[in-house]
């Protein structure tokens, strides 16, 4: 895929899907095509949709109970026997209580754990800062041999689910609970690794991830009609980043925008700042949470007053076109 | 099944073997943990040598017996046992803990030497062991799976994570020997953290738990068959040890727990061995 190739698009106006629910459909695809999958849980799987596996295939689904450290650790042992185990709870939990589990017992030994974490970022919604996981990617892209995806949409999750599952190794994929909207046709392409290109511009280009593609769609609709053209990319890849696709950006745009679903600390927004510090600084805004925790609403209420929805990326992308030389 | 006299005296020696190569070893590297695995060397010789499947001709066999040492410091004494067995080069045993060894300061995984897995931070061992007991089940595998523990490691939460699952699938095919030596770095696990009886916490969470003295080789011996015959239960074997066995000046010294012994202690400690194993 060369950076000038737009990736297909989903037309129409096809019904919102969470990426968790595409996820528990991989996982009952990949059950009937592999004998060595093995899926686990800690007591959320009917929220993560790790339910239809186990119900598909009792033999190789484990559900350890309120005890994510203890999954992450069954998880590699299983592993470390040759099996492919995908270990799944809140991206809180995860992510969060299993940090330690996942650095030494999966990425130290290079296990084939696939963490498959749901409920991430603010549109968990009602539930409260408690349950919003806005640090993962952080926590996940400084472990060695750890390959980070955030995947767009359902079609992509799935794609992203089946990369995971082909790839040796441990990989953190991270998911939503809410629906969101459709953004890729069911012909794209994922590959570990390359971003996705999806609108091209030339004035700006906004780096997104999650669910925050389909915003960033919309705000460059926006732009659009001030005549402003912003390129827009899907880095559902964090790790590995898609170097090249990030200094195409920064050379024919001259200033670059990321937006995610997560603390600016640590995140997309930082992965994209390194590749451009090391190599083609650039004018470089990001929108995400910084400093803060998420509250409790509806993921409408928090994408808008955070500044991750539309409109607030379409702000942050006129503040950062007045920097541009 | 119980030790012939001769067999006795022969895991004596290799006992023996171990307690000295573990003082080489950390005596060469001028730092690392000699304490705890003097106390584990003689239920380790017994495990190894009479029960774990695990050899030259059998390493890279998928269904053989697996072990993990969660309490990983102790790791001078498992790559001893791993040398006795020819699977580590002996010449390496002095490299320990030295830049580009891969006998690590605390265990790596490496399946050409027959380390099973990383360890290191405590507590994480007895999920993983659990998880590989699962996988040998579900492919139908003969196969024992075997986990060092210690009393202070059962400080840790994710140990009782991993025993409420561990019985709950009931893994009669995971055996966790746990080193109770009453010493963990601060002092006498009784002072700093009482983690009482151990036995009747695992028999309380399900599994099939017993108490032996950890340096009596027939009592260990006995504990592994009987773990070993249980089906549906895992098994704890509660060890009592003294922590430096062997050595007069570090037996139950909890500052033994992780100092080298300069060349004086050093040739003491091997002098008293060498009586022991002459004895």
């Amino acid at each position: 895929m060369t950076p000038s190739a737009l990736a297909p698009l989903a037309t129409g106006q096809p019904n919102p899907v969470a990426t968790r629910n595409a996820y528990g459909d991989a996982l009952v695809e990949l059950g009937g095509e592999r004998d060595d999958i093995f899926v686990l849980d800690a007591d959320l799987s009917g929220s993560t949709k790790t339910k239809a596996f186990g119900q598909a295939y009792p033999d190789r689904f484990l559900n350890l109970g309120v005890a994510e450290a203890n999954m992450i650790g069954t998880a590699a042992g299983l592993a470390a026997q040759g099996k492919t185990v995908f270990a799944s709870s809140f991206a809180m939990f995860a992510a969060g209580k299993a940090w330690e589990q996942i650095r030494q017992s999966v990425c130290v030994p290079e296990l084939s754990v696939k963490v498959c974490a749901t409920h991430a970022g603010l549109t968990v919604g009602e539930d409260g800062k408690s349950h919003q996981m806005l640090e993962d990617i952080t926590l996940m892209r400084v472990l060695p041999k750890m390959r980070v995806l955030v995947p767009a949409d359902a079609v992509e999750a799935r794609l992203a689910i089946r990369a995971a599952a082909a790839t040796p190794g441990p990989f953190y994929v991270r998911l939503s609970r809410a629906a969101t909207p459709v953004v890729l046709s069911e012909d794209y392409e994922f590959v570990l690794g390359r971003g996705a290109l999806l609108r091209e511009g030339k004035d700006l280009a906004i780096i997104a991830c999650g669910v925050e593609v389909a915003q960033a769609l919309a705000a460059a609709t926006r732009l659009a009609a001030d005549g402003i053209e912003a390129r827009v990319i899907n880095m559902a890849s964090i790790d590995p980043i898609d170097a090249e696709m990030i200094l195409d950006a920064a050379a024919e745009c001259g200033a670059i925008l990321t937006a995610e679903e997560h603390q600016i600390r640590g995140g997309l927004g930082d992965a994209v700042a390194q590749v451009l510090a090391r190599n083609l600084p650039c004018p470089l805004e990001m929108v995400g949470l910084d400093d803060s925790f998420g509250q409790s609403g509806t993921a409408e209420e928090l994408l808008a007053f955070y500044g991750l929805d539309a409109t607030g990326i379409a702000a942050r992308a006129r503040d950062l076109l007045q920097r541009k030389a | 099944m119980a030790l012939s006299s001769e067999r006795r005296s022969e895991l004596q020696g290799i006992a023996t073997q171990v307690r000295r190569d573990i003082l080489t070893m950390v005596h060469a590297a001028g730092c690392g943990h000699p304490g705890g695995p003097l106390g584990m060397a003689d239920f380790m010789t017994v495990l190894f040598c009479e029960h774990l499947r695990l050899d030259p001709t059998c390493l890279h066999a998928p269904d053989r017996d697996r072990f993990i040492l969660s309490n990983g410091h102790t790791c001078a004494g498992y790559y001893s046992l791993l040398a006795i067995k020819g699977i580590i080069p002996r010449e390496e045993l002095v490299r320990f803990r030295k830049f580009g060894s891969p006998l690590q300061g605390h265990p790596h995984r490496n399946p050409d030497l027959g380390i099973d897995f990383s360890t290191g931070s405590l507590g994480n061992g007895v999920s993983v062991a659990t998880g590989m007991a699962i996988a040998a089940r579900a492919n139908g595998w003969d196969s024992q799976i075997y986990c060092t523990s210690s009393d202070g490691e059962s400080e840790e939460g994710q140990i009782w994570e991993a025993a409420t699952s561990a019985a709950h699938y009931g893994v009669g095919n995971l055996t966790v020997l746990v080193d109770f030596n009453d010493v963990q770095i601060d002092g006498h696990m009784h002072d700093v953290m009482n983690v009482r009886d151990l036995a009747q916490k695992y028999e309380a969470f399900g599994w099939h738990a017993v108490r032996i003295d950890g340096h009596d080789l027939d009592a260990v011996d006995d504990a592994l068959h009987e773990a070993k015959a249980e089906r549906y239960r895992p098994s704890a074997i509660i060890c009592r040890t003294v922590i430096g066995k062997g050595v007069s000046f570090m037996e139950d010294q909890p500052g033994w727990h992780g100092v080298a012994p300069n060349d004086e202690q050093y040739a003491q400690a091997m002098a008293e061995l060498g009586e022991t194993a002459a004895s």
